[in-house]
C-alpha cells in the first residue's frame, strides 16, 4: 500500500513536511514517494496528507494508476475546457 | 459572517471631507503622523521614496496552503510579471548570501521581502530561517512579507520576533460567496477544503491575523485582485473593513486572466479589468485611505528600484564569487539614507510652501516638485507618461510601461501604471508591431496625452487617430513639469473648459 509521485509533479514542496513517515524526498526531476515506508496515512491521519494539499491534478497516484485528485477535482476547470484552450493555444 | 466594524473616518455624506479636518491624528491621507513617519521615505509605500530606495524580494517559500483561481502552480512564465512567478527558488543560506550581496552592492536596498513562489507563511521553516539570520546580519534592512492569511495568526508573534517593518495580506473578499468564486479550496487542518466553507474559515483567519498585527504596531498592507463580475462591487466594503482595522493602505490590482496561463479565470474567459474601471474602484476606495497607485506588482524575485529589475546581476553563480565586506557595506549605505532623508525632507517642506523659489538646485535631479499650475479652472486630463527615473526619458516604442498622471489645477499626481510591451525592439525586425500598437493603444485608453522621448510617424497617426495627442517636445524634463506644462498649454488653448470634453466627445 503505497502512493506514487508522478511526472506532473512541480515540486512545489507542499507535501514533503507533512508526510507522517518522512516518505516524500526531493529528487530529481520531481519528488518521489519511498514505498516502503508510505502508509498511505492509515492510523495517522483520515486522508492521505500528500495528496491533500497537493495543488497539481494526476500529480499523486495509487497502486491501480488512479489520480487521487483526478482531472477537474482541484481546479474547478471542466476537463473539456481545459483541453478546448489547449487545442486553441496549440493551434496559434 | 460577523465583521464588526469601528468606524473611525467621518461618513462622507457629513460634509466635512478628510483633508478640512486635518486637527486629528488621522491627517489628510488617513494616516496617523506615527504611520506616515514610517511610511514617508518607504520605498514601497511613498511616492516620492520609491525613485531613491530599492527593495528586492527573495523565492524562498514553494508551498501554498490554498488555491485561488488567478495562480496556477505549474508555470512559471520567465516573461511574467505577476506576483507569485519566480525563477529560481533558493534555500534559506542562499537567499541571504544573495540579500547580503546585493546590499553591499546597491546602497539603496533597503526592503527584503519573502513573498512566494508560494506562500511565505506555509512555508514558515524556510521563511522565518531567512528573517532570523537577516535580522542578525543585516540589521539596516526592513524585512516585509506577503501572505494569502490563512496561518497568519498562529505566526504573529514570531513575525513579531524579528521585528518584521510590515505585512502584506492579500483579501480579495469579506464575503464567502464571494470567496467561494475565487477560492475553490484550501488546506486546513490536515484536510483539504473545498467551496464556501473554505472561503468562510480563509476570511475568518485574514480578519484575525489583520486585527493582531495592527494591535502589536506593524504596519499592514491590504492588497486585493480586482476580478470584474466576482468582487469589483465588493472591494470597497473590503477597503472599509480593513482600514476601520488599522490597515494603512489598500492597494487594489488589476486581475491578469489570460488562457495561456491555464488559470482557472484564464480558461473559463474571466475578463480583466480595463484601466478605466481599475482607476474608479481605486478612487472609490481612496476615501481617506492612501491608495498605492505606483505600485507595479513587482515580481516575487525583483531586485531592483521598483520598475527596474536587476535581478540578472545576482544570480547565484554570481553571488558565489562574491567579496562582501557588510560592516563596511553598512556605513556607506547609512550615509546614502541619510543624504535621502534630508533630500525628501526638503522636497516636502518645499511643496508645503507655495512661496519657496521653484528653481532652486537639487543634488539628485531625476525627481522634481510638483509646479504649481496657473490658478485657473480646467478639467482634469489623464496623461501616460513613457519615464524612466521620473524624466520623460522613453522612446515611445520602446516603453515596457507607461505611468499615468491626472494634470489638474492642483497639480500632477501619480494615479496609476499601465504595463505594456515594448512594440519595436531597436534593430530588428518589429514582427507584429501593429497588434502590439493596438494593444499600447487599448492600455493607454482614457488618457488624452502621451508624453514620451521620441515617437515614430506611424504610431504618431495611429494614435491621434485613436485621440490620443502624441508629445515629444519634453524629453529629458522632469514628469511633473512636462505634464503641467502641457496642461497649462491645454488650458490657454480653451480646450479644458467642462464644455470641451463633450465637444471632444461628439
Ligand atoms: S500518503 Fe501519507 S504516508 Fe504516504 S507519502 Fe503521502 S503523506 Fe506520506
Ligand atoms: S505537493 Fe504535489 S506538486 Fe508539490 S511537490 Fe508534492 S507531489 Fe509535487
Amino acid at each position: 500500500m503505497a502512493l506514487e509521485i508522478i511526472e506532473s509533479c512541480v515540486n512545489c514542496w507542499a507535501c514533503e513536511p507533512l508526510c507522517p513517515n518522512q516518505a516524500i524526498y526531493e529528487a530529481t526531476p520531481h519528488f518521489l514517494i519511498e514505498a516502503d515506508k508510505c502508509t498511505e496515512c492509515s492510523g495517522d491521519f483520515a486522508e492521505a496528507q500528500c495528496a491533500s494539499i497537493c495543488p497539481i491534478e494526476g500529480a499523486i497516484i495509487n497502486q491501480l494508476g488512479e489520480a487521487l485528485n483526478p482531472p477537474g477535482s482541484l481546479t474547478g476547470i471542466p476537463p473539456g475546457r481545459w483541453a478546448a484552450a489547449q487545442a486553441e493555444i496549440a493551434a496559434r | 459572517m460577523d465583521l464588526p466594524v469601528i468606524e473611525h473616518s467621518p461618513p462622507a455624506a457629513a460634509g466635512c471631507n478628510a483633508s478640512s479636518c486635518g486637527s486629528t491624528a488621522r491627517q489628510r491621507d488617513g494616516l496617523t503622523d506615527d504611520i506616515r513617519a514610517r511610511v514617508q521615505d518607504h520605498p514601497c509605500y511613498s511616492e516620492d521614496a520609491h525613485h531613491y530606495f530599492a527593495r528586492m524580494h527573495v523565492a524562498v517559500a514553494p508551498a501554498c496552503n490554498i488555491q485561488c483561481h488567478y495562480c496556477n502552480r505549474k508555470y512559471d512564465c520567465a516573461n511574467e510579471s505577476r506576483p507569485g512567478v519566480v525563477s529560481e527558488l533558493l534555500t534559506p543560506d542562499q537567499a541571504v548570501r544573495k540579500t547580503l550581496a546585493v546590499a553591499a552592492t546597491i546602497p539603496q536596498m533597503s526592503v527584503l521581502g519573502i513573498a512566494g513562489p508560494g506562500d511565505p507563511l506555509a512555508n514558515p521553516a524556510r521563511t522565518f530561517e531567512t528573517f532570523r539570520q537577516l535580522a542578525l546580519k543585516a540589521p539596516d534592512i526592513k524585512l516585509c512579507v506577503s501572505t494569502n492569511g490563512l496561518v497568519l495568526p498562529e505566526h504573529v508573534d514570531e513575525l513579531v520576533k524579528y521585528n518584521i517593518d510590515h505585512v502584506t495580506i492579500t483579501i480579495n473578499c469579506v464575503d464567502p460567496e464571494v470567496g467561494a468564486k475565487i477560492y475553490p479550496w484550501i488546506f486546513w487542518k490536515n484536510q483539504r477544503v473545498f467551496g464556501r466553507e473554505a472561503a468562510a474559515i480563509l476570511i475568518d483567519q485574514q480578519q484575525k491575523g489583520l486585527e493582531m498585527l495592527t494591535t502589536r504596531g506593524i504596519l499592514v498592507k491590504v492588497n486585493s485582485v480586482l476580478i470584474p463580475g466576482v468582487n469589483d462591487r465588493h472591494l470597497p466594503e473590503v477597503s472599509k473593513i480593513v482600514k476601520a482595522k488599522g490597515a494603512f493602505l489598500h492597494n487594489v490590482m488589476p486581475l491578469i486572466a489570460e488562457a495561456a496561463h491555464g488559470t482557472f479565470y484564464g480558461v473559463m474567459g474571466q475578463r480583466s479589468p480595463q484601466p478605466a474601471e481599475l482607476k474608479a474602484l481605486q478612487d472609490t476606495c481612496a476615501g481617506d485611505m492612501n491608495m498605492m497607485r505606483h505600485c507595479r506588482q513587482c515580481r516575487a524575485d525583483a531586485v531592483g528600484l521598483l520598475g527596474e529589475d536587476r535581478g540578472a546581476e545576482f544570480t547565484l553563480d554570481r553571488i558565489e564569487t562574491m567579496e562582501i565586506d557588510y560592516e563596511a557595506a553598512m556605513v556607506v549605505r547609512a550615509e546614502l539614507r541619510a543624504q535621502i532623508a534630508a533630500e525628501l525632507a526638503e522636497k516636502r517642506a518645499m511643496a508645503h510652501s507655495p512661496t519657496a523659489p521653484q528653481a532652486s538646485p537639487q543634488p539628485i535631479h531625476f525627481q522634481s516638485r510638483t509646479v504649481k499650475p496657473a490658478a485657473a479652472a480646467g478639467r482634469p486630463v489623464l496623461m501616460a507618461v513613457a519615464a524612466r527615473n521620473g524624466l520623460v526619458a522613453v522612446h515611445f516604442g520602446h516603453a515596457s510601461e507607461f505611468l499615468v498622471y491626472e494634470a489638474s489645477a492642483n497639480g500632477a499626481r501619480l494615479v496609476g501604471h499601465r504595463k505594456t510591451e515594448s512594440y519595436c525592439s531597436g534593430d530588428q525586425s518589429c514582427g507584429d508591431a501593429d497588434a502590439v500598437l493596438a494593444r499600447t493603444i487599448t492600455a493607454i485608453a482614457g488618457c488624452e496625452v502621451v508624453l514620451c522621448s521620441r515617437i515614430g510617424y506611424e504610431p504618431w497617426g495611429e494614435l491621434e487617430a485613436a485621440g490620443i495627442q502624441p508629445n515629444g517636445e519634453h524629453a529629458m524634463r522632469p514628469i511633473e513639469e512636462a505634464v503641467m506644462s502641457v496642461w497649462n498649454e491645454m488650458l490657454a488653448a480653451g480646450r479644458l473648459t467642462a464644455g470641451s470634453i463633450a465637444a471632444k466627445r461628439a
